[in-house]
């Protein structure tokens, strides 16, 4: 609206501006969000599990036949939306977090190895990395998830061993370049060990697009979690699950619009607000980062 | 990469073109050795699926099989033989297509999956077409009118794209355009209006980053020092845009689509399954929860594949457009 006012600004605090109102609004859902997840034992109006049979199927409050006790609603067995889409949130985040923790792990460790030492450990690991890249992962999880049964830790085990290549190729790229560089060969003057180099100081300087590759990870595990349990390979009922809700939601399309729609504006909202925020991240603390 | 570039314009003719054609015979050697070994590591995998639980017979008999059954079944598989003789049987079988028989069908596994592949071929072609045919101009355009309002409505676009999951968005289009207006047809394939939601829903995603990817590297592009001269010696910015800016930019988008082609067969999975597409997808989330491993490694096994031969294509085709790609890779 009041873009006459900008018209004559230097090139670069526009986009810094246009930036910063990404980041606010990231980080103001995602609190809302973690906040409400974190919570939500003492937010939830009703226990997200409580079936009530009399209440099944009711619209929204600002709806017809809505109730003013279930502000979003209730699902099929009367169990009320608000309460879990609360509950679902510490899965959807929790499950998200400990998985791009323990994918960066893997990968960022793998990546350290084949950037640092080169040569045959490098050819390996990124002839792995392409067996990663080929095999579709969501068919594989799957497959692993079934064989050893659905729990939180499978699910959890699977969705890090097959992301991990994702730190791994972008911490590859920028080691080689980092360990070419004067401090490096600095520090090994010095008698530093290979490892005392990698960790103190070839890895800090690497510490960037892993923070990045981080967040856009987090949005993608959300989405990932959520589509295994969509499948009914997720984490398991009665733990209410944002994938779990809408693929319940699925049988009602043509009846109850609420019972798929919201779950997944949540995902959604959420995922956003990560990506907006990794978006920012990627932009102020690199801008050349290709990730 | 820089130190080969001069070397190359500087000593012009048959010596470089001769080893031009060396290094590219080469590259295409190594670069199909590189496959073979991929598609190795891929059967690695494969075969360790099944062997996951320690006991495989377990997930490959039915849940209330006797004990004589389990028994027998080991024998039968050979499962008492060491590891490497197990997996390289596996391998020499499935070389020669044999991945067994479906427990559930009772065909060949790689049958049922060239019965299905079609459908899931047409299916990503088409979602992948519709995301190229909607982003890359959206893309170019957002560039062109940096800051306007369609580079506004295309970022918030590509936002909420990137945002979506694909099961949300599929259950969305049915709610809409199937169960509300009554468009298209809800599930199932049967002629092309069956295509549209399955497609739109799966394309999606790819559409919101290529549409990003064109965007900014049609600006990388338009920044470059010959886009400038092109413009300061008076050729008119129509020709510009599309002769000198548009095809560099086209480079980078032409690696990303076999990428993007292997996360379209991964989305494939969960589209198929909601839109009732009788694809592989579906073949694969019905064989794993009715236990049929043979055709669940079989799937694995051919879709790994697909990705491995479409990408090679794509490299090979691409350092045949932009040959310096071969010399900078095969100097290293």
């Amino acid at each position: 609206m009041s873009m006459v006012a900008d018209v004559r600004a230097p090139v670069v605090t526009r986009p810094r501006r246009r930036l910063s109102f990404r980041a606010v609004f990231g980080f103001t859902v995602l609190l809302v969000m973690g906040g409400s997840a974190v919570l939500a034992p003492q937010l939830a109006p009703w226990d997200p599990a409580r079936q009530m049979l009399m209440k099944r199927l009711r619209p929204p409050m600002w709806q017809e036949r809505g109730l003013r006790e279930h502000p979003l609603g209730t699902d099929h067995l009367g169990r009320d939306i608000l309460s879990r889409i609360l509950h679902g949130g510490r899965i959807s985040l929790g499950v998200g977090l400990v998985a791009v923790t323990l994918s960066a792990l893997i990968g960022v460790t793998l990546g350290l190895l084949a950037g640092f030492f080169g040569g045959r450990a490098d050819a390996f690991i990124m002839r792995v990395v392409d067996v990663f890249l080929a095999i579709p992962y969501i068919l594989l999880a799957m497959g692993v998830v079934f064989a050893l049964g659905p729990s939180l830790v499978n699910v959890i085990l699977v969705m890090g061993a097959t992301r991990w290549v994702q730190f791994a190729r972008i911490v590859r790229a920028d080691v080689l370049s980092i360990r070419e560089r004067e401090f490096v060969a600095g520090a090994r003057a010095r008698g530093n060990r290979p490892l005392r180099l990698l960790l103190r100081h070839v890895l800090p300087n690497a510490l960037t697009p892993i923070i990045v590759v981080a967040t856009l990870e987090l949005a993608f595990m959300i989405i990932y979690e959520s589509a295994l349990s969509f499948l009914g390979l997720g984490v398991q009922p009665p733990t209410p699950t944002w994938g779990w809700m809408l693929s319940d939601g699925r049988n009602y399309v043509a009846t109850a619009w609420w019972l798929a729609t919201l779950p997944g504006l949540a995902i959604m909202l959420t995922v956003l607000a990560v990506n907006l925020l990794g978006d920012w991240l990627r932009d102020t603390l690199d801008p050349r980062l290709k990730v | 990469m820089a130190p080969h570039t001069p070397q190359r314009s500087s000593r012009p003719g048959k010596a470089v073109a001769r080893l031009g054609r060396l290094t590219m015979v080469g590259y295409v050697a190594r670069r199909l050795l590189q496959s073979v070994g991929v598609l190795l590591g891929v059967s690695v995998i494969v075969f360790g699926l099944v062997h996951l639980t320690g006991d495989p017979t377990r997930l490959l008999l039915p849940l209330e099989a006797r004990e004589e059954d389990v028994r027998q079944m080991r024998t039968l598989l050979g499962l008492d033989d060491p590891l490497y003789v197990q997996y390289l049987r596996f391998v020499s079988r499935a070389v020669r297509g044999d991945f067994g028989l479906s427990f559930k069908h009772q065909l060949p596994a790689l049958t049922l999956i060239f019965q299905t592949l079609p459908a899931t071929l047409q299916l990503t072609a088409a979602g992948l077409t519709l995301a190229l045919v909607v982003a890359v101009p959206a893309g170019i355009l957002a560039a062109l009118k940096r800051n306007s309002l369609i580079d506004a409505v295309c970022s918030v676009g590509v936002l909420l794209g990137q945002a979506m999951p694909v099961y949300w968005l599929g259950l969305l289009l049915i709610m809409v355009f199937a169960v509300g207006l009554g468009w298209f047809p809800a599930a199932g394939r049967d002629g092309w209006t069956s295509l549209v939601l399955p497609a739109t829903a799966l394309g999606a995603f790819s559409m919101a980053r290529i549409a990003r990817m064109a965007r900014s590297g049609m600006l990388e592009v338009l920044a470059q020092d010959y886009v400038r001269t092109a413009r300061a010696a008076g050729i008119r910015t129509f020709v510009v845009t599309y002769k000198y800016a548009l095809k560099n930019a086209a480079i980078p988008l032409v690696t990303i689509i076999g990428l993007e082609f292997g996360i379209l067969l991964g989305g494939a999975v969960i589209t198929e399954t909601i839109f009732a597409w009788p694809g592989v997808g579906r073949l694969a989330v019905d064989a794993i929860f009715s236990r049929d491993y043979p055709l669940v490694q079989a799937i694995v096994a051919v879709l790994a594949t697909t990705f491995v031969v479409i990408n090679l294509v794509i490299d090979l085709v691409y350092t045949y457009l932009d040959p310096r790609i071969v010399y900078v890779r095969s100097a290293k």
